[in-house]
């Protein structure tokens, strides 16, 4: 749910990175703070175990520029990708305006990526929300990996209602910005429909 | 189900007195207040050394675990927390199911005074989220009923 505030004349808006563990949600959010100039992020939080696994969530706070004379701030999360941190990953979808999905392209990885979209859709619901009508876009990751599947059959099975789609390399930021310009674009067009 | 939340000037003037008489009454450090999916509303005393922004993510995401903890023992919620530190302490507690109201002490105050405090204070800002929350749904369009797709494309042009 974004946030108008008229009196310092801001925006917030909460997009939520999913996908399965080790997928490179975290990477794509620490890709974004270390390419962003400081006056346009705040500090980045993550909530890990000690392995530097995702235990709660990340946050990264982001400004994108005005529009209008509204500051446009982007909240962006992850969830814990792990397939038994499933009640953390419902609580921070509550209030989400976008959502991407971040798939490992690795072929051992497919059943994954399946189970995890599938569990996305589910826990969208339990909140009240419909994937298909939400702002979304999802990335394929790890494309630079020798086990990586052809993008057609990803595409298939991934995105099937076809929705804006980017190849990544969280590590070295190919399609990182591309994503989080396409989905941060639909929060802004969803919101001026007014939903 | 997810039309924006939308604060004018008004009614923001309105809380951040709610919070700067609390911050006063309760002798409390600094008063913040959050929504559940962890936007900062307003806030009022020392903030000028405080990340407000991580606070306000960090406590709604404390407040969804706590909310999640209650529902598996079969409660509604547990509408209050207290963390005890050192020096400064949090006092945390749930406005009408959609706002947190946090207080940040130190030996300069008490849990008891906060308490008492942050009781009437809850009253007061349940009674303006109303208005709010109402205000919100009549309205229908905001201030981005109006923009156009340049200046959206405007926003993300220099790549």
């Amino acid at each position: 749910m974004s946030f108008i505030n008229y009196s310092s004349r801001e925006i917030n808006c909460k997009i939520v990175y999913y996908g399965p563990g080790l997928c490179g949600k975290t990477t794509n959010l620490q890709y974004i703070y270390a390419k962003t100039n400081p006056e346009a992020k705040g500090k980045m939080i993550s909530l890990e175990t000690e392995t530097e696994r995702t235990l709660f969530f990340d946050f990264l706070p982001l400004s994108l520029g005005e529009i209008r004379g509204f500051k446009t701030r982007f909240h962006l999360y992850t969830v814990p990708g792990q397939v038994f941190y499933d009640a953390s990953r419902k609580l921070i979808l509550k209030g989400v305006d976008g959502v991407v999905f971040v798939a490992d392209s690795q072929a051992e990885r497919m059943d994954a990526n399946l189970e995890s979209l599938e569990n996305l859709r589910t826990n969208l619901k339990e909140q009240g929300y419909e994937l298909d009508n939400l702002p979304y876009v999802v990335q394929y990751n790890k494309r630079d990996l020798p086990n990586a599947v052809d993008l057609d059959y990803l595409k298939r099975y991934l995105n099937p209602t076809n929705v804006p789609d980017y190849e990544g390399v969280a590590t070295t930021g190919v399609g990182v910005f591309d994503t989080l310009k396409a989905v941060a674009k639909q929060v802004l067009i969803e919101l001026k429909r007014g939903r | 189900m997810n039309s924006p939340m939308v604060l004018y000037e008004a009614e923001f003037k309105q809380i951040t007195l709610v919070c700067d008489t609390l911050h006063r009454d309760a002798s409390a450090k600094a008063v913040f207040l959050v929504d559940k999916n962890g936007q900062l509303l307003a806030n009022s005393g020392d903030t000028a050394d405080l990340d407000t922004t991580s606070l306000a993510s960090l406590t709604a995401g404390n407040i969804a675990a706590t909310g999640g903890l209650a529902q598996l023992l079969g409660e509604k919620e547990f509408a209050i927390q207290f963390h005890e530190g050192e020096k400064d302490n949090i006092h945390i507690s749930l406005v009408g199911q959609r706002v947190i109201l946090v207080v940040i002490f130190d030996e300069r105050s008490s849990l008891g005074l906060v308490r008492l405090r942050v009781r009437k204070a809850c009253l007061d800002l349940a009674g303006l989220f109303e208005v709010i929350h109402q205000k919100a749904s009549e309205q229908g369009s905001t201030v981005f009923s109006e923009i156009t797709d340049d200046d959206i494309d405007n926003l993300f042009g220099d790549g």
